[in-house]
């Protein structure tokens, strides 16, 4: 008797349904729990995902895939496998995924975060017997302060290198955190621009339909702009590049979960680190795992091991799965690729020979 | 201890010296005089020695923060830092507090050396809870004897000058030697007119840096003394109201270390300061520095070591004399003067001159530089003459110009996490080098990398892991390395059977294949060529 998903070589596969959920390479049919790229790879012949995703899902994987959107909370069946998709709260469209057959219910969780957040729909809690959780911050050093107060720090720090004349350079991921940041930084206190990759994100989001406070593209930006008002995002890998010199004298800051440790900020050389994460704190991932009532929990991402254990004293059923999600990555993934400065849609990505 | 957490994260958070004296000149400007001597005290590197032993920290934290032992270890781990995980553990505090930084130092951290251990707890506890993260991170710092922030006191010395328009080299001064923090020690170290109390003050170490450009480029050599660079501890002896006081350059009290030297200074007149090296010296030789290493190392120094390893000063400069400050007066008269003082006292044989190399060219003094190695010397230490004795490291009167240090290319073998803030990357290595067709254990090394190199060499470590012993991964034999390092010499306690001193990382030779790695036997060679 094998399990309902299992993982194999290309990802975390459902033999009755055949249909693999976030694999790791290109399959016949995929269902995506959201964008990022350590969830959503390019090459699929099919993709299924939330309605809300589908855009952004378009824009990393090319755009003449062939992608089947589905609202949250619908269900459909593939193979006699019933399946829906429900919300995640970690970026636009992500979803957790409901997979049923012969009354054994999994739900796969892919990335998510409970705080509140205006650029996605809250992460809904779904019961079922086998819970597959994320642990990219599965320590309890790992909790988050309350969101007004983050924004009011970054709207702080931007405020005082406008007054000591510095541009104020803000690194955040392209998908998802950027935005979210947008969403909450006060728009009043001056000009926002952004990298090409952040731009071109910012447009699919205002696309589905999510408010966000006007930005502009910091490559068309004349050459008299005062930069020292100005607040720019950018992806990570543009820490250190040639790119930032054009702003002249620059205060840089990160926002990511890794910034609630001190040694992760000073070692990336950043003046200002802000904990804004896209995924569950340690509060977050045991709320979220008590709600779903799941008998059994598998751990992937992360810091899986103390995950596991401590789920386990705890009389859970839970052991670690092995996948090749990042997460949010310290040294991650995105910030490792340098990503185009180019507002327009890539060009579809090269299979390699 | 809000505003002192304040300005630690204001330290904390900028690289750009004229925000850290902004950030300072403004502390100082604004608390209370009690609180601004115990912030120059731990700013200035002055720290309690630990209060209270980790296991019982980690044991009531634990226990505050309800969770298992298994997951404050994983937790650590992550961080990397005690003082740090704890206050991320920690739940949020309850009250908050605006006692100032004496009160929590002077009532809270220094008594807790005499209190018992339920009393410990619960003034441990309780502070917890009426401090935020920061505060707790701060505190933690404080009473593990860890405290350390990225200001020099030069930059402490700057910013309290700017607040009390009191001469910056005048405040330096003031700062060295034994003082306790408090009210009256801050004021008098700000007053425009010092009655100095105490003693045993040495005056601040006149530093050199390395020279950069040609050696020509500094123009006349007869402008120049030119003295050989030897490599002890650097050291002031001091004699005043008729006692001996030896302080190291990191302030530290030392005479009681080297008796023989404390009885050179009983022959010094009354009002006398000596800048010089210790150096491990007998038969008029010096030993090899490895030999005072085994001295420091004793606990007790019993006839045997004293008798083995005895120590000299090597003098080089004159500070004090008849009771007067004569930094300001010329290097001339400062020599002139250290040379009567040297023959008077010569006989003990616990004084050496650090005598000037004379030659008629750059050429010349290039030429002799060759034979430092040989001498046991580290190469040339280059003043200018008429030159007043400064304090602190300044460019332009003293120059260092040391021979180039080995180098051996080597090759990766294992890593290990680092410390502090490295604590989550692999940055200690351990180099080998061919022995036959296996790579042995040659060296190990942390620093040198720039923090992008770190990153790569760690993704490649995480990536080419063979082993895990513990902390330890033995890592597929591919990075080459060029180690550069300063000494060489047989030893039996290390595999390869050589040590090396102060070895670090040049260069990544991206360019060098493992096979390229040096030999065993040529670097055996180094030790005969030494
Ligand atoms: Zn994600
Ligand atoms: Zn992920």
């Amino acid at each position: 008797m094998s399990a309902l998903l299992q993982v194999n070589a290309n990802g975390l596969y459902c033999a009755v349904g055949a249909f693999y959920i976030d694999p790791w390479r290109p399959v016949p049919r995929a269902i995506v729990t959201h964008a990022h790229s350590d969830h959503a790879h390019w090459g699929c012949a099919a993709y299924l995902c939330s309605t809300p995703c589908q855009s952004v899902l378009r824009s990393r994987v090319g755009s003449d895939s062939n992608i089947e959107p589905r609202p949250y909370g619908e269900s459909f069946d593939i193979n006699g496998v019933r399946i829906s998709l429900h919300p995640a709260g970690h970026i636009l469209g992500s979803a957790q995924i409901r997979v049923e057959s012969r009354g054994e219910v999994w739900v796969v969780s892919g990335d998510y975060k409970l705080e509140p957040d205006s650029t996605c729909t809250p992460f809904e809690p779904v019961r079922c017997h086998t819970f597959v959780t994320e642990s990219t911050f599965g320590l309890p050093i790992y909790r988050w302060g309350a969101p007004s107060e983050t924004a009011a720090d970054m709207n702080a720090w931007w405020k005082s290198n406008q007054q000591s004349g510095k541009a104020s350079v803000l690194f955040a991921y392209s998908l998802g955190k950027a935005q979210r940041v947008l969403a909450a930084i006060d728009p009043a206190i001056g000009p926002i621009f952004g990298h090409g990759a952040v731009e071109k994100l910012n447009r699919i989001y205002r696309e589905t339909g999510i408010a966000l406070p006007e930005t502009h593209y910091a490559g068309s930006a004349p050459a008299a702009t005062d930069w020292s008002r100005a607040l720019i995002l950018a992806p990570p890998s543009a820490h250190g590049s040639t790119w930032i010199r054009r702003f002249g004298t620059v205060s840089t800051a990160f926002a990511s979960g890794w910034m609630r440790i001190r040694g992760t900020r000073r070692r990336r050389s950043i003046d200002r680190g802000f904990v804004v994460s896209d995924h569950a704190d340690w509060p977050g991932l045991i709320t979220a795992i008590d709600a779903t009532g799941a008998e059994c929990v598998l751990v992937t991402h992360g810091y899986r091991a103390p995950l596991v254990r401590w789920l386990c004293e705890h009389g859970r059923n839970a052991k670690a799965l092995e996948t090749r999600y990042d997460g949010e990555r310290d040294e991650g993934t995105e910030s490792e690729t340098p990503e185009p400065d180019s507002p327009d849609p890539d060009p579809i990505p090269q299979v390699p020979a | 201890m809000r505003a002192f957490a304040q300005l630690f994260t204001a330290l904390d958070e900028t690289t750009k010296t004229n925000e850290k004296i902004a950030a300072l000149t403004a502390y100082f400007a604004s608390v209370p005089p009690a609180d601004a001597a115990w912030a120059i005290h731990f700013l200035i590197g002055r720290r309690p020695k630990r209060l209270i032993e980790t296991r019982k920290l980690v044991e009531w934290a634990v226990a505050e923060a309800e969770i298992p032992d298994w997951l404050f270890g994983e937790s650590y781990q992550a961080v990397g830092d005690l003082a740090e995980t704890i206050s991320l553990l920690l739940p949020a505090p309850t009250t908050s507090s605006e006692l100032p930084l004496h009160y929590w130092v002077e009532e809270r951290l220094l008594p807790l050396k005499e209190w018992d251990d339920a009393k410990r707890r619960e003034s441990l506890v309780t502070a917890w809870r009426a401090m935020n993260e920061r505060q707790r991170f701060v505190w933690n710092k404080l009473i593990t004897g860890g405290f350390r922030v990225g200001v020099s006191q030069s930059l402490v010395v700057r910013a309290m000058a700017a607040v009390s328009g009191v001469d910056a080299a005048v405040l330096a001064h003031r700062l060295m030697g034994d003082w306790m923090p408090s009210v009256e020690f801050y004021e008098r170290i700000l007053a425009k007119e010092s009655a100095d109390a105490d003693v045993s003050r040495p005056y601040p170490f006149f530093l050199a840096y390395p020279i950069e450009g040609p050696i020509d480029a500094l123009g006349d050599i007869h402008h120049w003394q030119a003295e050989w660079k030897w490599d002890g501890i650097r050291a002031q002896l001091i004699r005043r109201q008729w006692r001996t006081f030896l302080w190291s350059r990191g302030e530290e009290l030392i005479t009681e270390r080297f008796p023989e030297l404390e009885a050179l200074g009983g022959l010094f007149p009354e009002g006398t300061a000596v800048d010089g090296e210790i150096l491990p010296w007998k038969n008029g030789m010096p030993l090899p520095f490895a030999q005072m290493q085994r001295r420091i190392g004793r606990k007790v120094l019993g006839p045997k070591i004293l008798a083995d390893v005895p120590v000299s000063l090597l003098a080089y400069d004159l500070l004090e004399w008849g009771g007067e400050d004569v930094r300001e007066r010329p290097l001339e008269w400062r020599r002139e003067t250290l040379e009567q003082l040297v023959s008077a006292t010569k006989s003990t044989g616990r004084i050496v001159l650090s005598e000037p190399v004379n030659t008629a060219s750059w050429g010349d003094l290039t030429t002799l530089r060759r034979e430092a190695r040989a001498r046991g010397v580290e190469g040339f230490m280059l003043k200018r003459k008429g030159s007043s004795y400064r304090v602190g490291r300044k460019r332009g009167d003293w120059w260092k110009w040391k021979i180039e240090p080995y180098s051996v290319d080597a090759v990766l073998i294992y890593a290990q996490p680092g410390n502090g803030r490295r604590a989550s990357l692999f940055t200690d290595y351990t180099f080998g080098v061919w022995d036959g067709a296996t790579l042995v254990p040659f060296a190990k090394a942390y620093s040198g990398l720039t923090d992008e190199e770190i990153r790569k060499v760690d993704a490649f470590i995480r990536r080419n892991t063979i082993e895990k012993f513990g902390p330890v991964r033995s890592v597929r034999p591919e990075l080459v390395f060029e180690l550069a390092f300063e000494g060489i010499q047989k030893s039996s306690r290390h595999r390869s059977g050589i040590a090396v001193r102060f070895p670090r990382m040049a260069r990544w030779r991206t360019d060098k294949k493992p096979e390229d790695a040096d030999t065993l036997e040529t670097i055996r060679a180094l030790i005969a060529g030494a």
